[in-house]
């Protein structure tokens, strides 16, 4: 502990606390950056190599294909059969051989004499020469084997893909159209009920709010089956489907009603008494006082338990999958995620870059406004469940 | 594109709408209806005192509805369905039950829940309590703060596919692509599957919940500790106490209450554990918990809602002490 480094004022105990904490850090956020990077990178690179190899030039083996008999032209009395591996500019290529076995036979450039006596030459930048006295033969194109090395690329394709073809951009706006109302519902209602609990008097007020106490820790597992036979009756009754937005507005509004009526109950209640008696004296009755007085001071709380809420909304899963079907007019991003991750589950270049359009939304909600949401955090676990 | 975003905002002011008309519309039916009258002596009749005894309930019945209707009622119905057999109709008694003891399965999740119970909670606060000791250590601990808190904005399915690319396994002659085997071979191990290994696999599931959790209970203990006063600590250090000792034997205890809250709010969120099950394995390879087996037989075979409700009430069953004791805290906290 009294070790001291010279001229840094560390001693070897503080120096610990920075690696050990350095540690856990990179432990907390390389899972997250494998992801976020990898959903940046090509996909045939993405799929034959780790996510941390990204930044550096590779070295791939791979094979490529010549062209075949009838597509070779004459040139000093000889037959030239010629075309490209890749498009140039995207690999280079270091040796080649006709064979997999010794890849590093034939540096780029260096010609390959065949077994019928035909030269062969394959070049840096992947485009090939193959000249033979006699005409070619062969149907099928001959495989080329040789080692590239790969520049380190990085592209929006992913992304455009999974936008344009999965689907994932219908399923974000219809994330947005669960998340808002799911939002602002609940936190309306809780805000004039946190008010009746916190300054108005009514018969069994005490008992009331105990039961809301009492809810706030029900699994909402114990909500579905019977919800799911009240929709599905409801939807026979009216002819449509059980499944609807104002279905799902409403439960995640009942779920999250007791976290919100408790939050913000707790906190009107220690907004100065006098402020809210003398507007009293002055004529305004409760509902003046709610929208005028009320409101605009318990907007702290208001902010916490909104993010809570959106963050809880958007990132939901299983009332999305009771709830909402699976049409694309209906799935939200987690329930597509899902869906993916059972049908596409090979394909890192569809996942990586779909999970992060759905965790960008919450991201930033949570690095903007981190000061609430901790506040909301800690307000309703320090003093409740 | 631009139907689907009109139809959207349509929906969400619509929604939304609603909910105000409610209350403004309510406001003013009451100023109207139970407005002042001219009394028959002709002065006003101030029917005032009527109108606040009628305006906390117009506050409070669209909440007291919605929790009966999604919250009390099911807890009912639920415990009626689990009674009957799978269509809901016909009086079965005790049959889902004994059915649930059992079957090998839900004995499974009950058993892995148990584990989950246990190792969760007590790593995440574990974690939450080093990182915030530390974090308040160092120049950069607000940085380290937030990094470690992150994974909490981010969803169990988005959590899921992180960690299953962490967890990425290729046959053991290409290159591996998964950052856990990539680490496993630098140390001359051999690469595995580790989702699909009996056992242990519950563990890398674990490892996800952790890995959100951990930002949770930093923050609420790292809120807590700095509730603690200096004075106490400068006092022990000057009595020779070392950094390890005054952390053990006066930090933990005075945040002990708070140690207890945050084990218990991630209790309640592992019991209902279901997300990343469901992403991850589904329950194969013996990683089944009660959340997911209960929603699978909400839907397998047409439904059985007996069956389900059983399980689910094996979930409620284990959270009825925290209730409990949530209920005497606020109580006692009321009173004092």
């Amino acid at each position: 502990m009294s070790f001291r480094i010279p001229f840094l004022n560390l001693t070897l105990g503080r120096l610990l606390v920075h690696f050990s904490l350095m540690c856990l850090v990179m432990a907390w956020i390389l899972p997250t950056m494998g992801l976020l990077i990898s959903s940046f990178r090509d996909k045939d690179q993405l799929a034959l190599t780790g996510w941390w190899t990204a930044f550096t030039t590779s070295t791939q083996n791979a094979y490529g294909r010549t062209g075949v008999a009838g597509e070779e032209f004459e040139r000093d009395e000889r037959y030239v059969l010629s075309g490209n591996f890749f498009e140039a500019g995207s690999k280079t290529i270091e040796s080649y051989n006709t064979n997999f076995h010794k890849l590093d036979a034939y540096r780029a450039g260096q010609p390959l004499t065949m077994k019928d006596g035909s030269l062969f030459t394959l070049f840096q930048d992947g485009s090939y020469e193959w000249i033979a006295e006699k005409p070619f033969r062969h149907k099928r194109g001959k495989r080329i084997f040789y080692v590239a090395k790969v520049p380190p690329t990085f592209t929006l394709d992913n992304y455009v893909e999974v936008l344009n073809t999965e689907g994932i951009s219908q399923s974000f706006i219809n994330t947005f159209v669960v998340t808002i109302p799911a939002t602002v519902i609940p936190i309306t209602i809780a805000a004039f009920a946190a008010y009746a609990f916190a300054w108005m008097r009514f018969p069994g007020r005490q008992f009331l709010f105990v039961i809301v106490v009492g809810l706030l820790v029900v699994p909402l597992q114990m909500s579905l089956i019977p919800l799911l036979r009240i929709y599905n009756d409801i939807g026979r009754i009216f002819d449509v489907s059980g499944k609807s937005y104002p279905g799902i507005w409403l439960a995640h509004t009942g779920f999250g009603l007791p976290l919100a009526i408790y939050l913000l109950r707790n906190y009107m209640g220690t907004l100065p008494r006098e402020i809210i008696e003398s507007a009293r004296i002055d004529g305004a009755n409760h509902f003046q006082i709610f929208t005028k007085l009320v409101v605009p001071l318990s907007v702290p709380a208001l902010a916490s338990f909104t993010i809570l809420q959106f963050l809880w909304v958007w990132n939901d899963l299983l009332v999305a999958l009771v709830f909402l079907g699976k049409s694309d007019e209906q799935i939200v991003l987690t329930s597509k995620i899902r869906e993916l991750l059972g049908s596409r589950g090979d394909n890192w270049e569809i996942l990586t870059s779909s999970a992060f359009i759905s965790i960008i939304v919450p991201l930033i909600v949570f690095f903007a406004l981190q000061r609430f949401f901790v506040r909301g955090l800690v307000a309703g676990s320090v003093k409740g469940g | 594109m631009i139907d689907q975003l009109l139809g959207a905002v349509f929906a969400v002011v619509f929604g939304v709408g609603i909910c105000f008309f409610y209350f403004i519309g309510t406001h003013y039916l009451l100023e109207v209806v139970f407005a002042d009258v001219r009394s028959l002596q002709g002065g006003v009749l101030s029917r005032e005192n009527l109108r606040n005894r009628l305006r906390p309930w117009l506050f409070l019945l669209p909440a007291l509805l919605m929790l009966f209707v999604y919250l009390v009622y099911p807890v009912y119905e639920t415990l009626r369905l689990s009674f009957h057999d799978f269509t809901g109709e016909r009086f079965v008694g005790l049959k889902n039950y004994s059915w649930a003891v059992q079957d090998p399965e839900l004995l499974q999740a009950i058993g892995n829940n148990a584990m989950w119970l246990v190792v969760v909670p007590l790593l995440s606060v574990f974690f939450g309590l080093l990182v915030a000791v530390l974090a308040d250590r160092v120049w950069w601990g607000g940085f380290a703060k937030s990094m470690i808190f992150m994974p909490m904005a981010i969803s169990f399915v988005g959590a899921s596919v992180i960690w299953k690319f962490v967890y990425d396994f290729r046959g053991p002659d290409s290159e591996q692509i998964g950052s856990l085997n990539a680490l496993v071979m630098l140390f001359g191990l051999e690469p595995e599957a580790w989702i699909t290994i009996p056992f242990w696999n519950n563990f890398f599931l674990m490892i996800i919940l952790i890995w959100i959790q951990t930002g949770f209970a930093m923050v609420i203990l790292s809120a807590a500790l700095r509730g603690v006063p200096e004075e106490t600590l400068e006092a022990a250090r000057i009595d020779g106490a070392n950094e390890v000792h005054v952390f053990l034997k006066i930090m933990v205890p005075q945040i002990m209450s708070t140690i207890l809250v945050v084990w218990t709010t991630i209790t309640i969120i592992v019991l209902k554990i279901f997300d990343i099950v469901l992403a991850m394995t589904n329950g194969q390879w013996g990683t089944e918990v009660l959340a997911n087996l209960m929603f699978d037989w909400m839907f397998r075979g047409g439904g059985d809602s007996g069956r389900g409700s059983a399980i689910t009430l094996f979930i409620m069953i284990a959270v009825v002490p925290v209730m409990i004791w949530n209920i005497r805290r606020f109580r006692s906290e009321e009173e004092s």
